[in-house]
């Protein structure tokens, strides 16, 4: 702090101005470069890889059609679905909801009952799909968001019983048996449910679905982190680091709440869909506790808050009891075992939200000073710029992260 | 972008009337009365537990006050939910540093912006050209309050890796991000060396030639003497003295209060 701070110019004197943006805010005085190769910036290199895996994903019929493969993959996608959902709720807007899978069923059964009963079809079913999460989300969070922490965990549990346990004992949901014959999905005259053939390829029912399947998690996953980017992803993150200073920087932390959680809500509710789609029908057994505790397994595993960490959570989550199939009855106990040691050694998750891989740390934005000043800029800044530049020239550039 | 600009502002930014807050048996704040005119800069003093942070709380609307008013702008604001107060242009400052220490310098000082960014939800998802003007305006809007703070370290560095002055900076910076008309800052030199607080004393006169209006809490006598051009002494939650630097200095209540009475 030893520096000091430049006295602003006489123009600024006594009343604000907004900058070229419209901010009321003094104009930066230095300017901002990025350092580093063009692919080697954080956000390039994580937007390509992402693009690389969701290619590989969704290319994976080509790989093998192997139909008990592409079964536990379409779950996989599922699972990658949800858990970004409750990453949105959990590791954005830190509210620790044990319930989670309730939205889940919800999702499931509203298009069980309108594929079934209503014989709907997915374009007009989605609308309502959304509207009835929307609801939910509103119903069970509007009271249950006042708590904090602790007391909001509890609260969120009883409700996603409370769901389940309804499902169970009403007629439209077909109690226990629960909703069978679910179609897969048809829309704009694509039907999923028979082999489809594009260019002398024939794409089985089980295929053509998953690549649906991976399509829809790609735009869940991309939507969330550009939420969590914007200008509400911000405030979901201010009110988990510290809900009184949220508040005090003009968040209305119980509002933000409630959109991460109704947020949170649609995007249960549209793998809920997929997934009752997927198996065909949907029964009560499915979203007990043990999903709900499941899927945020897979959060806090990847890392809370961080997307490449839940996409990694979700798929050991999914596909780690499968690939431990030839250890027999032992398997569950032993993906047990290997869960409790990661978190051990890597309690913040696999891979952290703060975390960047260690060959993009060279990238930063560094500060320069303004040389090429426009005629207008300059007056503003020839008091400014000598004093400013002259004492950071000396000082190193605080950790690159 | 701020509702009203600064000509057009009240003589008196704040009157609080009679303020108290209880809690249980204990009269935290007990009858503070003061006002404050644009682009003033008035010290809050006394000993510890003397009540001046529950008093910021009650003004900022963490606390419902027991009793008294509080007006802002000529609005009453008395009980007003925190983000509302915030959104009519009074900013703060936390006495224990409260940034958010899983976001980065940069998106720290933008949480300040969240009333002022017109972007919807759509416009995030979809990356709208209004939401790249709201990003783009508020990142420019952020790194230039962080320069006109002298925050020196990157933007990018997460709160925790901070030196102790940067961090109060980045927390000063964000409360200014907020476009306040009225900055209340809560022990702002706590923790500082000598030159930091040189350092500081200089950043709060550049923001009071911005034409905000400043609230502080301060144990450094040296600094308050300084800076302010008014200064409330409160002792037990009771105000006891509100004058001039020299008029407080001299005040045989604030004297008694901070070295006791003679025993005779």
């Amino acid at each position: 702090m030893a520096r000091l701070v430049p006295p602003p110019p006489p123009e600024h004197a006594g009343a604000r101005r907004p900058n070229v943006w419209g901010f009321m805010a003094p104009p930066p005085a230095f300017e901002r470069v990025e350092t580093g190769p063009y692919l080697l910036r954080p956000r390039v290199f994580m937007n390509a890889l992402g693009a690389i895996c969701f290619a590989f994903a969704f290319l994976l019929p080509f790989i093998t059609i192997n139909a008990y493969v592409i079964s536990i993959a379409t779950s996989a996608v599922i699972y990658i679905m949800l858990a970004s959902g409750l990453n949105i709720v959990v590791g954005y807007a830190g509210l620790l909801d044990l319930g989670y899978v309730a939205f889940f069923a919800v999702g499931a059964y509203t298009w069980g009952i309108m594929s079934t009963r209503l014989h709907w079809g997915m374009i007009e079913s989605i609308p309502v799909v959304l509207a009835i999460c929307v609801v939910a989300g509103i119903v069970i969070g509007g009271p249950t968001l006042r708590l904090r922490s602790d007391y909001l965990a509890i609260v969120t549990l009883g409700f996603g019983e409370i769901i389940r346990i309804t499902a169970n004992n009403i007629q439209v949901t077909g109690g226990p048996q629960g909703i069978y014959g679910i179609p897969k999905f048809s829309f704009l005259g694509l039907d999923l449910s028979v082999p489809i053939t594009i260019g002398g390829i024939v794409f089985q029912p089980a295929v053509s679905y998953y690549m649906f399947c991976v399509f829809c998690m790609a735009v869940a996953v991309l939507l969330a982190a550009r939420l969590a980017k914007g200008r509400m992803g911000r405030a979901w993150k201010a009110v988990r680091d510290d809900e009184d200073a949220a508040e005090a920087m003009g968040i209305n932390t119980y509002a933000t709440k409630l959109t991460a959680y109704i947020t949170g809500a649609v995007w249960g509710g549209m793998a809920g869909v997929l997934m009752g789609s997927h198996l065909g029908s949907v029964a009560p057994g499915s979203f007990v506790f043990l999903q709900s505790a499941l899927v945020l397994m897979a959060v806090v595993l990847g890392g809370m808050g961080s997307t490449p960490g839940i996409v990694i959570g979700a798929l050991v989550i999914s596909l780690g009891p499968e690939l431990l199939r030839g250890f027999g009855n032992g398997r569950y106990f032993l993906f047990g075992v290997l869960l409790i040691v990661c978190m051990l050694f890597r309690p913040q998750g696999v891979w952290p939200s703060t975390w960047r891989l260690p060959f993009l740390r060279s990238a930063r934005v560094e500060r320069v000073d303004i040389l090429d000043d426009s005629a207008g800029n300059l007056l503003d800044r020839t008091d400014l710029t000598p004093q400013a530049g002259d004492d950071t020239s000396a000082e190193p550039q605080g950790g690159g992260r | 972008m701020t509702d009203a600009p600064y000509p057009t502002e009240p003589a008196v930014i704040l009157q609080v009337n009679d303020l108290a807050v209880f809690f249980g048996g204990v009269r935290a704040v007990d009858g503070l009365t003061f006002s404050v005119k644009p682009r003033e800069i008035i010290s809050v003093i006394g000993p510890n537990g003397a009540g001046k942070t529950s008093a910021f709380n009650c003004i900022t609307g963490f606390y419902r006050p027991s009793r008294g008013t509080v007006i802002f702008r000529h609005e009453n604001i008395t009980g007003m939910r925190p983000s509302k107060v915030a959104r009519r242009g009074m900013s703060r400052t936390f006495q224990n540093l409260r940034l958010f220490r899983d976001m980065s310098v940069l998106d720290n000082v933008r949480t300040g912006l969240h009333a002022r960014l017109a972007e919807s939800f759509i416009d995030t998802a979809l990356h709208t050209p209004r939401y790249r003007r709201a990003e783009r305006g508020s990142i420019d809007a952020a790194r230039g309050w962080l320069d006109f703070v002298g925050y020196a370290s990157s933007e990018e560095a997460f709160v925790a890796e901070l030196p102790y002055g940067e961090q109060r900076r980045v927390e000063i910076a964000r409360a200014l991000a907020a476009d306040p008309t009225l900055l209340l800052l809560d022990e702002p030199g706590a923790g500082l060396n000598r030159n930091e607080k040189q350092g500081l004393a200089e950043l709060i006169r550049g923001i009071q030639n911005l034409g905000i209006a400043i609230v502080l809490i301060e144990h450094d006598m040296g600094l308050v003497m300084d800076i302010s051009e008014r200064v409330v002494v409160m002792n037990y939650g009771k105000e006891i003295a509100d004058g001039t630097p020299a008029e407080v200095k001299a005040d045989p209540a604030v004297i008694e209060a901070y070295l006791g009475t003679e025993e005779t």
